[in-house]
């Protein structure tokens, strides 16, 4: 038992094995992701109720709360890997970290798009120079920063190391950047889902 | 100990010297910064009322740009003819030398910057009691800005046409110390405490100081293997 755990735990982190089981489930886990978007969205955009003050405009946020969650996440992912990658030399990681970067940024993306076309309605405005709509706004660069260094570098292994690096130099630099913009200005509200906060201690959906 | 007094020494006085035979090197960002900050008034307008307001932001965003401009050769040279090899495999970690090296690279273009500094504030007609806080708002920040320079030139080393690359991995890294560096001087004009803003500058200088040679010989690390 032990050792077949070993045996699985190895292969999974290494990409030759990983591509052949990737593959193989590729079709199903398409499948159930694509299912679960389309309910998702339904659901969201035609059958929750309208909020007693937004009306549907609120709808948004479906989509926009994720997909903020996601972009800032998958820097996370993305740092966690390069450590990963850097301490252990897990190939696995680079594959992560490389393929995570441009899922970020579209997400990233997607997050100040749908912010902005949320905004009209709400704020009457589509951009303002606010703490968290920078730190996205920053964090869209830093992606881009990344995914560029990556394209730009011809050896593989080289490029690699890189990369986690300045994913590594972001991660540190991300909390000064996020406060530092905080101090400068804040509009947003605070976050309304928090995972260590019940969602009724704030008002405001 | 004395060895390694005498590499690290001997690595600064290499520097000084390769920098004072090449001009160009020093001389770029001064004039690049002079520059931008004449053609303020020009693109603006040269009324009084519309400068002022404005003159610490123009003066920080020019800095910024101007410390960027010669930092994107300074491992280059050193890494195609093969010195940066040689500091490698010697006794002494990359770690002094990224360190000696960024250090020197901020005497020759960065110092100027911040000695110009006050001779250019008359231009964009910054107050004269604000003056010296924004030159101290240099001095803590243009370290720091040619220390994350220095990060991106390295990891940029092997890579092909990189002046862009650089723009676009260094200025997001550099955002906080424009903030704070600008948050300084307005704090100062609206007769608020300021010092926090200097603090908080001081202690990005030495979290650089201390961190970002890790960083920049790992950096150096990969890109002499990949040579």
């Amino acid at each position: 038992m032990w050792d077949w755990i070993k045996r699985t735990y190895h292969r999974w982190g290494s990409p030759r094995y990983f591509y052949q089981y990737a593959r193989r489930g590729m079709v199903a886990a398409g499948l159930i992701a694509g299912v679960s978007l389309l309910v998702g969205l339904i659901w969201s955009l035609a059958f929750a109720p309208p909020d007693y003050q937004q009306g549907n405009s609120f709808r948004i946020i479906y989509i926009h709360v994720p997909a903020a969650s996601v972009g800032m996440g998958f820097y996370a992912l993305i740092a966690g890997c390069a450590f990963v990658s850097w301490v252990w030399k897990m190939k696995m990681a680079d594959v992560v970290a490389e393929a995570a970067a441009p899922i970020g940024a579209c997400f990233t993306f997607l997050s100040l798009f749908t912010g902005a076309v949320w905004g009209k309605p709400t704020w009457g405005t589509y951009w303002v120079w606010d703490a968290r709509l920078t730190s996205m706004l920053i964090l869209l660069f830093l992606y881009l920063g990344l995914m560029a260094l990556r394209q730009s570098i011809a050896s593989t292994s080289a490029g690699n190391k890189m990369c986690n690096l300045l994913a590594m130099v972001g991660a540190i630099n991300l909390p000064i950047i996020k406060y530092s913009v905080e101090w400068w200005n804040t509009l947003h509200q605070p976050a309304t889902f928090t995972i260590t906060d019940s969602c009724h201690d704030h008002d405001g959906f | 100990m004395r060895d390694f007094l005498h590499v690290l020494w001997a690595v600064a006085r290499r520097e000084c010297v390769l920098t004072v035979r090449a001009p160009t090197q020093w001389l770029h960002p001064v004039v690049f910064f002079t520059m931008v900050i004449v053609l303020f008034p020009l693109g603006i307008s040269p009324n009084q009322a519309a400068l002022s307001p404005i003159a610490v932001g123009v003066i920080w965003i020019a800095a910024l740009l101007a410390s960027m401009l010669g930092s994107e050769r300074l491992f280059e040279a050193d890494h195609q003819s093969g010195a940066l090899e040689q500091m490698a495999l010697s006794s002494v970690s990359l770690y002094w030398v990224a360190l000696i090296k960024v250090f020197v690279h901020w005497l020759f273009a960065g110092l100027p910057l911040v000695l110009l500094a006050p001779l250019l504030s008359l231009f964009l007609f910054l107050p004269m009691n604000e003056v010296w806080v924004v030159v101290l708002s240099l001095l803590l920040g243009t370290p720091v800005l040619a220390f994350v320079n220095a990060i991106g030139a390295a990891i940029t080393l092997s890579t092909r046409g990189g002046s862009v690359l650089l723009l676009l991995i260094c200025l997001p890294l550099q955002i906080p110390i424009i903030i704070f560096a600008t948050g300084a001087v307005k704090a100062f004009s609206e007769g608020l405490p300021y010092e926090g803003y200097l603090a908080v500058l001081a202690a990005l200088l030495s979290l650089s100081v201390v961190l970002s040679p890790v960083a920049i010989a790992a950096a150096l690390q990969v890109g002499v293997q990949n040579r």
